[in-house]
């Protein structure tokens, strides 16, 4: 049977310290910004917001809210738009796959993300000397020119397979494929999972009163879901409207 | 020196006044200076990344992708006067035919070597003919381009072999007059191509899903879009050919075309517009009262960020939408010089600020309730080679002038009535 694999972000649960998003980036072999790179023109395959309420004094909340690529499940965004199909979601896994091989490096499928979740790789790729002894086997550093998202940690995916081969089994063992991310949160904040698994965790979770989609009456189906017990949260991730005055990157 | 003027006048056709040789390299000299610039931009942006602009993630298209946009809409001029022509049989809207065509070669190749530019990885650019995804508008758009580049230099071929040293060549005469035959196909193929990829250019925009700014929907796969920018596209051609010709008249100081031909073009364009704006009026009301509240959007969501504001709603429906197409449509203003040329201006201009809105308030806006306005400004580098283009657009331009039978001339005038 396909999977959906997918995650919860529990918003409650998360401090904005930032371990998912260097542990994405060590494990995804994401070089060092260059001087001259800024907050837009970096590489942040996952991203952490910090948003308030809008309010002051005893009234003012804080949420940090983690963005990756939402893995859309409907009508995905990127994959209509890239004209030389650089871009394919896998029927067996539901993850949304980019080809930094075949890309054009046209970004037109960063203008049609509603969630900012790619990026270009603006300049070539460069490691201080010594660091590229510390870059992951399993994975392919993306040139300039090309657009790059997250994956899922799709080389862990490629490992558990490898892993349940090896042993003689058809089905992967959760345990053996779990992302950088989810495994740096120091809180447990991300949980993921099989959403087309009613047995999973992550199933539950995700159709919980508290869990959302961003942006979800856009259609696109996300496979990242979010949970929190504040309804200010809820209510200005789904309701455009609700539009919150101040943000900043983490 | 004395054998390049005597190399200059053996390439200018007989009986005809042009310019001395040494005022056309002087005018000339500013043109080759920016067209130097820009190829030297576009160098540093090869060579060391798309880093040297000031496009970033959030502003994936920036500047470049905005006058692609706009040009390619003036250029539609070409297949459309051709259309005209050839098809609708508007004989007397022929003696601008050749300039046209010269326009859309000029506005086309340049805005494809500008893509050449902007696209991360150049060299793979023929992946879209090998690995083509069909659903991608994108795909229809390269596609598209690419066939009417190619039949827009069939179209100047005749053209070109109608020089006077080339047309001693045998081989070239023959070639020329079979070619010419196939002119009429050519003009049918063209407009066919470039109905389609001036719609694909607006349905690039419809299609987003993810930013309800801009998306549409529309009739079977194709966004309302891809109906206005088509509409847009073919009642400012006509506008721009009325422009580059009316500075062609005043550069040269010749009459080129008889008034009559102005006041037709200025008439098509401003009836199309007339059109435009109705139509740009019922999608803008269904987009705002239906398809955006649907995704969760609403008109300040839009709206409420300076310096980007309802204003430029405004600005593309009446100030340079409606008033435009009434300066080119009613005899009053349509059969002065002046208010033709003003209207054709704003018309362009209203065109200008549509293609402007659709590529970069669209990624200003944040789609995230919990992202930023952003703003961006082009980097030196985007503007030196978007402004080499516009040389590059003026040089090929003013050559073909001087060595090439652009304009037939008026009959019963004297073509050497007025002096350089």
């Amino acid at each position: 049977m396909s999977a959906r694999y997918g995650m919860v972000i529990d918003l409650d649960r998360c401090t904005g310290c930032g371990a998912c998003m260097v542990a994405c980036a060590a494990e995804n072999n994401v070089p060092p910004a260059p001087p001259r790179a800024t907050p837009r023109t970096g590489l942040t395959p996952m991203l952490v917001h910090k948003v308030t309420n809008g309010m002051e004094g005893t009234a003012r909340r804080e949420v940090f809210i983690p963005v990756t690529c939402m893995q859309c499940g409907d009508e995905t965004p990127c994959v209509s738009v890239c004209p030389q199909q650089a871009v394919q979601v896998d029927k067996a896994t539901g993850i949304v796959m980019q080809m930094p091989q075949r890309c054009l490096g046209c970004r037109y499928c960063m203008v049609a993300c509603p969630y900012h979740a790619r990026y270009f790789n603006w300049w070539d790729p460069a490691w201080p000397a010594g660091m590229e002894k510390s870059l992951n086997p399993g994975v392919a550093v993306r040139m300039r020119g090309v657009v790059e998202k997250c994956n899922l940690c799709h080389a862990r995916l490629h490992s558990a397979k490898e892993k349940a081969a090896a042993a003689g089994r058809k089905e992967l063992d959760p345990a053996d494929y779990i992302p950088a991310c989810l495994e740096a949160c120091p809180t447990g904040a991300i949980l993921f999972g099989n959403l087309a698994d009613e047995n999973d965790a992550v199933f539950s979770v995700a159709h919980s009163p508290d869990a959302f989609r961003l942006l979800a009456r856009l259609g696109t189906e996300p496979k990242v879901y979010y949970k929190s017990g504040q309804a200010w949260v809820k209510a200005l991730a789904e309701h455009h409207s609700e539009r919150a005055k101040e943000s900043k990157h983490v | 020196m004395s054998e390049l003027l005597l190399i200059d006048r053996r390439w200018i056709a007989r009986g005809v006044e042009r310019s001395s040789t040494m005022r056309f390299l002087l005018w000339l000299v500013p043109w080759v200076a920016l067209l130097a610039l820009g190829i030297y931009a576009a160098g540093l942006c090869l060579y060391y990344g798309l880093n040297q602009t000031n496009m970033d993630n959030r502003f994936a298209f920036g500047m470049w992708i905005f006058l692609d946009l706009a040009i390619i809409a003036m250029g539609a001029g070409a297949f459309f006067t051709g259309f005209l022509v050839y098809i609708l049989k508007q004989e007397d809207l022929k003696p601008i035919l050749n300039s046209a065509v010269v326009v859309g070669l000029v506005c086309y190749s340049g805005a494809v070597a500008v893509l050449m530019v902007d696209v991360g990885q150049p060299l793979r650019a023929w992946f879209t003919f090998w690995y083509p995804n069909t659903h991608s508008m994108l795909t229809e758009v390269t596609f598209c381009i690419s066939c009417y580049l190619l039949v827009l230099i069939l179209e100047y071929i005749p053209v070109l072999l109608r020089n006077r040293q080339l047309r001693k060549v045998p081989s070239f005469l023959i070639f020329e007059h079979q070619l010419h035959k196939l002119v009429p196909v050519l003009a049918a193929v063209g407009a066919f191509l470039s109905f389609f990829h001036q719609g694909s250019l607006g349905g690039l925009y419809g299609v987003l899903r993810g930013r309800p700014f801009v998306y549409r929907q529309g009739f079977a796969i194709w966004p309302s879009t891809f109906f206005l920018f088509i509409l847009s596209a073919i009642a400012v051609g006509p506008s721009f050919l009325i422009l580059v010709t009316a500075a062609a008249e005043r550069v040269t100081g010749r009459h080129l075309v008889k008034p009559g031909v102005f006041r037709k073009l200025g008439l098509i364009s401003g009836v199309l517009l007339a059109m435009y704006v109705a139509v740009k009026a019922v999608d803008t009301l269904v987009w705002l009262n239906i398809t955006s509240p649907s995704l969760g959007f609403g008109p300040r969501d839009y709206y409420s960020y300076w310096p980007i504001s309802s204003t430029f709603l405004f600005a593309v429906t009446v100030p340079l939408g409606l008033f435009p197409a009434l300066l080119l449509i009613m005899p009053i203003t349509a059969g002065k010089r002046g208010w033709l040329l003003f209207g054709a201006t704003l018309a362009c201009a209203g065109v200008l600020l549509n293609r402007f809105v659709f590529t970069v308030q669209t990624l200003a806006l944040p789609t995230l309730a919990f992202d930023d306005f952003l703003q961006y400004s082009p980097s030196w580098q985007e503007v030196a080679t978007f402004g080499g283009v516009i040389a590059y657009g003026v040089i090929v331009y003013s050559l073909s002038y001087r060595y090439l039978p652009l304009f037939d001339p008026p009959k019963g005038a004297d073509p050497n009535v007025s002096v350089d």
